[in-house]
C-alpha cells in the first residue's frame, strides 16, 4: 500500500508536520485531531494535545468521535471544567497552536461555520462557530486544515464565524491581537501560507502528482502562488502506517460501540 | 400571566416545594424596580429529594420555562429530556452549549420555542437534522434562536453561579455573531479602558443533569468530562439530577472531586442508563454508532416521527436500564 496514498492521507500528514514537540494546541474535532494524533505517534511525542472538552494532555488511542469521548478524559493528564478551559487556559493565554477545519474559508483565512445564506433566514443552516471565534483569537498560532474545492474555497464569506486576517494587512493588530491568527491553510491538493505583509493566502507547495492548474480550478478566488513553489514531499511509509493503523482503531472502536 | 400577584404564588408554589417558605421574606426583601430578585436564592438551603423521574420533571419542568439540559457530550442527560417530551412540555427556552441529540430529539418533537446555543451539530457526524429543519422550515413550528461561543456560554454559566448579572470575556474579535445577536454587547474595564464582549448571566428556571451517583442525603458525585454542570445547576432556579446509582458512600475519589451538596439540588432520580446514547465514565461509553445512526432517523421527518413514537412517546425511564452497567471497580 505505501507509495500509493490518497489525497485526504497527503492533507493529514502534511498538516501532522506543521507541529512540534513544543506545541500546546487545541485540537478542532474532524482532520484537525487526525493531523495531531499522527503528530503525536511520529514525530512529536511529546506534544501536548488539548481538546475543549476539558482534557489537557491527551493521549488518545482511537480517533475521538466527538469532542468529549470517553477515550480524551481516560488517557488525559487531567480534565478541567469547559469554564476552566475557556477562561484559565485559553483566554489565559497558555496555548500555542490552534488546529481548526471550517466549512468556507476566504483568502484572509477566515473561516465560516455557521449559515450560507442570510443569517436570519439561512438557506443552509451550520452548526456554528463552538469554540473557534476565541481559539482564532487567543492561541499563538493558527493552522486550518480542510480539503479544496469552489463552494469551500470563497470569493466571500456568507458569515465570518472566526476571524482570521479579516481584511488583511494590520487588520488583526488594529483590532488589538497580538498573535499570530493563520499561519498555513493545509489542504488536500496544497500547502498555503498568509503573505507577510497582504496577509493574502498564497501556495507555497503543492502535494506530488498534483498539476498547479487542478489547485488554481478548486479555489474560488483568483488564488496567488509564491515565488518559489515546492513539491510537498510524499508521506513515508512510517506516516502512512500510523495514519491507516490509527484509522483502522477508530473504525472499529466506533462500530463496536 | 406576568403580573406580580401571579408571580408571588407561583413563587409560593416553587418555594414550598423546595422547602424554601421561610426564606420568603428575605427573598422579597431583594428586589430591584419592585420586582423580587427570586433569583437571590444563594445563601438558602434547597434539599434535595429523592423521587421517580416523572415525578421530578412535573413537579419542575413548566411549560415556558428556561431549561438548561447540560452535559458536554459526557453525562447528557436523555432520560429526562425523553420524560419531559412525553410530559408534553410546550415554549421551553431551551439552554445548552452543545444541543446534540437530546435537543435535536425535543426540537423536532416540538417542546421548544427558543433555543439558546454555541455549536448545533451532531459530533463528528453532521447536521442536527431536526434543529435545522426547524431553523430553515419552521418545523414543527418557528424556533428563535440566540448563538454565542462556547466560550461565552461557559462564562454565563460561570456568570450566573456566581449571582452576577453578566459576564465578560475576551471574545468575538473580528467575527459576525454580534451583529446578528444583540445579546453580545460590550463592556469597557475601569482600570485599562479594554473593551471586553459582555454576554447576560445564564440563570435557567431549571436546570437538568446526570451523574454517576448521589448518597442517600443527595450529595451528588461528577466525575470524568464536566462541562458546565456544576455552574448550570448552581445558577438556576431549580434542578433535577439523574443518578446511576445511590450509595452509602458517596467516596469522592478526591478530596477536590465534583461534589454538588444535597442541599442545592431540588429533585434526585435514580435512572441507570439515562446518559446513554452518551455516556458515564466508569460505568458505560459512548455509543458511537447510535450517534452515527441518528443521521439517518433525524433527516427525514416522518422516520423521526416513527422513531419517538417506539423509542420515546411509548417508552418510560425503566427502558433505559438495558444501557447501564455496573460500576468500574465497584464491589
Amino acid at each position: 500500500m505505501t507509495g500509493t496514498f490518497t489525497p485526504t492521507e497527503m492533507m493529514t500528514i502534511a498538516a501532522a508536520r506543521t507541529l512540534t514537540n513544543d506545541d500546546i494546541c487545541f485540537v478542532g474535532i474532524g482532520a484537525p485531531s487526525a493531523a495531531c494524533n499522527v503528530a503525536r505517534l511520529t514525530h512529536a511525542p511529546k506534544i501536548t494535545l488539548i481538546y475543549e472538552s476539558g482534557t489537557i494532555a491527551t493521549k488518545p488511542d482511537v480517533l475521538p468521535l466527538s469532542i468529549g469521548d470517553g477515550e480524551l478524559c481516560e488517557t488525559a493528564l487531567f480534565t478541567v471544567s469547559v469554564p476552566e478551559m475557556f477562561r484559565y487556559w485559553l483566554q489565559g493565554g497558555r496555548i500555542t497552536t490552534g488546529f481548526l477545519g471550517g466549512a468556507q474559508i476566504d483568502r484572509f483565512a477566515n473561516l465560516n461555520t455557521t449559515v450560507v445564506g442570510d443569517y436570519a433566514h439561512p438557506k443552509v443552516r451550520l452548526p456554528g462557530g463552538g469554540g473557534a471565534p476565541e481559539i482564532a483569537s487567543n492561541c499563538g498560532r493558527i493552522l486550518i486544515t480542510m480539503a479544496m474545492g469552489t463552494r469551500a474555497f470563497v470569493e466571500k464569506l456568507p458569515f465570518i464565524t472566526s476571524m482570521g486576517h479579516g481584511e488583511g494587512g494590520d487588520h488583526r493588530a488594529r483590532l488589538g491581537l497580538k498573535t499570530k491568527g493563520p499561519t498555513a491553510v493545509i489542504t488536500d491538493l496544497c500547502v498555503m501560507q498568509p503573505d507577510p505583509v497582504t496577509k493574502e493566502l498564497a501556495v507555497v507547495s503543492i502535494h506530488p502528482g498534483v498539476a498547479r492548474e487542478t489547485v488554481a480550478a478548486a479555489c474560488g478566488w483568483a488564488l496567488k502562488f509564491a515565488e518559489t513553489v515546492t513539491e510537498t514531499p510524499a508521506p513515508t511509509p512510517e506516516e502512512l502506517s500510523v495514519l491507516r493503523d490509527i484509522q483502522a482503531r477508530t473504525r472499529n472502536a466506533h462500530k463496536a460501540a | 400571566m406576568c403580573d406580580i400577584r401571579t408571580k408571588l404564588k407561583y413563587r409560593t408554589i416553587v418555594l414550598t416545594r423546595m422547602g424554601l417558605l421561610p426564606y420568603l421574606k428575605t427573598l422579597t426583601a431583594h428586589s430591584v424596580n419592585g420586582r423580587p430578585l427570586s433569583l437571590s436564592i444563594q445563601g438558602t438551603r434547597a434539599m434535595a429529594e429523592l423521587m421517580s423521574l416523572a415525578d421530578a420533571i412535573a413537579a419542575n419542568v413548566r411549560d415556558g420555562d428556561s431549561v438548561a439540559f447540560e452535559g458536554f457530550t459526557h453525562l447528557i442527560p436523555f432520560a429526562a429530556a425523553h420524560e419531559t417530551i412525553r410530559q408534553g412540555r410546550r415554549d421551553l427556552t431551551l439552554i445548552r452549549m452543545t444541543p446534540d441529540i437530546i435537543y435535536d430529539q425535543m426540537i423536532g418533537a416540538g417542546c421548544a420555542k427558543k433555543l439558546k446555543f454555541s455549536w448545533g451539530g451532531n459530533p463528528g457526524v453532521g447536521s442536527l437534522h431536526r434543529m435545522r429543519d426547524a431553523v430553515e422550515n419552521g418545523w414543527p413550528h418557528a424556533l428563535g434562536i440566540e448563538e454565542h461561543s462556547h466560550a461565552a456560554m461557559a462564562n454565563a454559566f460561570e456568570a450566573g453561579a456566581a449571582n452576577l448579572p453578566f459576564a465578560m470575556l475576551r471574545g468575538y474579535i473580528g467575527a459576525d455573531l454580534p451583529k446578528v445577536n444583540p445579546m453580545i454587547r460590550s463592556v469597557t474595564c475601569p482600570f485599562t479602558g479594554e473593551v471586553l464582549a459582555a454576554v447576560p448571566a445564564i440563570r435557567p428556571d431549571v436546570s437538568v443533569i446526570h451523574a454517576q451517583r448521589a448518597d442517600r442525603e443527595g450529595n451528588v458525585l461528577l466525575e470524568g468530562i464536566v462541562g458546565v454542570q456544576k455552574e448550570a445547576v448552581l445558577a438556576a432556579k431549580r434542578s433535577i439530577v439523574t443518578v446511576e446509582e445511590v450509595v452509602d458512600a458517596l467516596d469522592p475519589p478526591s478530596r477536590n472531586s465534583v461534589v454538588l451538596p444535597h442541599w442545592t439540588v431540588s429533585a434526585i432520580a435514580v435512572v441507570p442508563g439515562g446518559a446513554y446514547p452518551s455516556y458515564a465514565l466508569g460505568y458505560y461509553p459512548r455509543s458511537n454508532a447510535t450517534y452515527i445512526a441518528w443521521d439517518a432517523i433525524a433527516r427525514d421527518r416522518d422516520t423521526f416521527l416513527a422513531w419517538m413514537q417506539d423509542n420515546v412517546l411509548s417508552g418510560q425511564p425503566g427502558d433505559f436500564a438495558r444501557h447501564a452497567r455496573p460500576r468500574a471497580g465497584a464491589n
